[in-house]
């Protein structure tokens, strides 16, 4: 039990996908500016990397290495077409946003990088919910990310008023480099210079 | 009609540049920029594979997925990420042995980064554009070549910054990773500037 507990955790924080082995990054840039879209693209990718490490842990003893990673898009991408369709079909205002960035689930490196490193060598059960812990950790980023851009960017969080704007009558001048797609490049430089400040074994060597 | 070629192709590189504009294909953006050399064989090597993918994607779509294009009735669209991506393997896979065989030394220079642009994702991402923007035939070969030059030059931009940021004294938490996602962030704040351009 403890060992799937710490499965599930480690890639919350110590080991976490975004900020440590940098993949996934582009989703994270794109499509934080605002909180819900963050939600959305964060369970979708919850959602293809939970099912496609139990998928592929399932048949890793009857997958030949040399075709593997034709079989692993395949996983992935059918993953990818179920969480795209579902998008479309539930949150289709959501769907229009994240325009091209759900499509490109299936070549976020957490989901392949996932697939590769562990689905492969390990238990459906063990896999599954490393998935589920990679996942969160991209959602603990992109959660973040979309609080602190959504808020202070346009003063809002799922587009309810927090602060409000001195435009609409309000107190709070936004600060509008947050709603430029860079801005996110600076959050995420910035929490990684945090986590690396706290956890110092994390550094590059040169 | 040659300026509206022109103008798309000129759009594709600097106003709507793939990396620094829409973000695609960081993870290879920042992992293999720390050398200028490597830089620009990867960047080559995406250009070849985005000017060839794009437009074969917008055949397959056109001949056999869009509405009625096969079947009477049948709507296959949804299966377009699976044939993109399919595409987009056995292209790489094609365009590897093709080197190997008539240009071995490219193929030595390129090698190792072919495989990895299966994954980029700035690659199935033009394709993806491609599709929501309704390109047709001429305009996706343009589109293709234009997306794929615009990663090409971010990227060797990029390296050529961090070759010279060796010699500068960076904070200790921020070495490494955390100062290229400062450089990019600022990168794509001056890329912006040419979005005001009307073509």
């Amino acid at each position: 039990m403890s060992k799937l507990r710490k499965t599930l955790l480690e890639p919350i924080f110590d080991n976490n996908p975004i900020a440590l082995a940098v993949l996934g990054i582009c989703s994270a840039l794109a499509v934080t500016s605002k909180l819900e879209t963050s939600v959305v693209m964060a369970l979708s990718v919850i959602f293809v990397v939970a099912f496609s490490n139990l998928a592929i842990s399932i048949i890793r003893n009857h997958i030949a290495a040399s075709t593997r990673i034709l079989v692993e898009m395949t996983i992935i991408a059918s993953l990818v077409i179920i969480a795209d369709q579902f998008i479309r079909a539930f949150a289709f205002d959501v769907s229009k946003q994240l325009s091209v960035y759900v499509g490109l689930i299936i070549t976020n490196c957490i989901v392949m990088g996932r697939a590769e490193a562990y689905a492969l060598k390990n238990s459906p059960l063990q896999s599954f919910v490393d998935g589920i812990g990679n996942g969160l950790g991209y959602t603990f980023i992109l959660l973040v990310l979309g609080v602190i851009r959504e808020l202070f960017g346009s003063g809002k969080l799922f587009g309810h008023s927090i602060l409000p704007l001195d435009t609409e009558g309000g107190w709070y001048v936004s600060n509008g480099l947050l709603l430029v797609p860079a801005s996110a490049f600076f959050l995420i430089g910035g929490i990684i210079w945090v986590i690396r400040t706290l956890k110092p074994e994390q550094m590059e060597k040169d | 009609m040659l300026e509206h070629y022109l103008s798309l192709f000129i759009k594709s590189i600097f106003i709507e540049n793939i990396a620094l504009a829409f973000f695609l294909g960081m993870c290879t953006f920042l992992a293999v920029s720390k050398r200028l050399e490597t830089a620009v064989g990867l960047g080559i090597a995406v250009v070849v594979v985005q000017a060839i993918t794009v437009p074969v994607n917008n055949l397959i779509l056109n001949y056999v997925l869009k509405e009625g294009a096969l079947f009477k009735g049948v709507d296959l669209t949804f299966l377009g990420l699976l044939a993109y991506i399919g595409v987009i393997a056995a292209m790489v896979q094609i365009l590897e042995m093709v080197l190997d065989k008539f240009f071995p030394k490219l193929y030595n220079a390129l090698g190792i980064f072919l495989p990895l642009i299966t994954v980029n994702c700035a690659i199935l991402g033009g394709t993806l554009f491609m599709v929501q923007r309704d390109y047709n035939f001429p305009e996706s070969v343009v589109y293709g070549l234009g997306s794929g030059t615009g990663w090409a030059l971010a990227i060797i931009l990029m390296a050529g910054i961090r070759e010279k940021m060796r010699y500068s004294n960076v904070p200790a938490g921020l070495r490494g990773l955390g100062i290229t996602f400062i450089t990019a962030g600022l990168m794509a704040l001056a890329f912006m500037l040419f979005s005001g351009i009307q073509l």
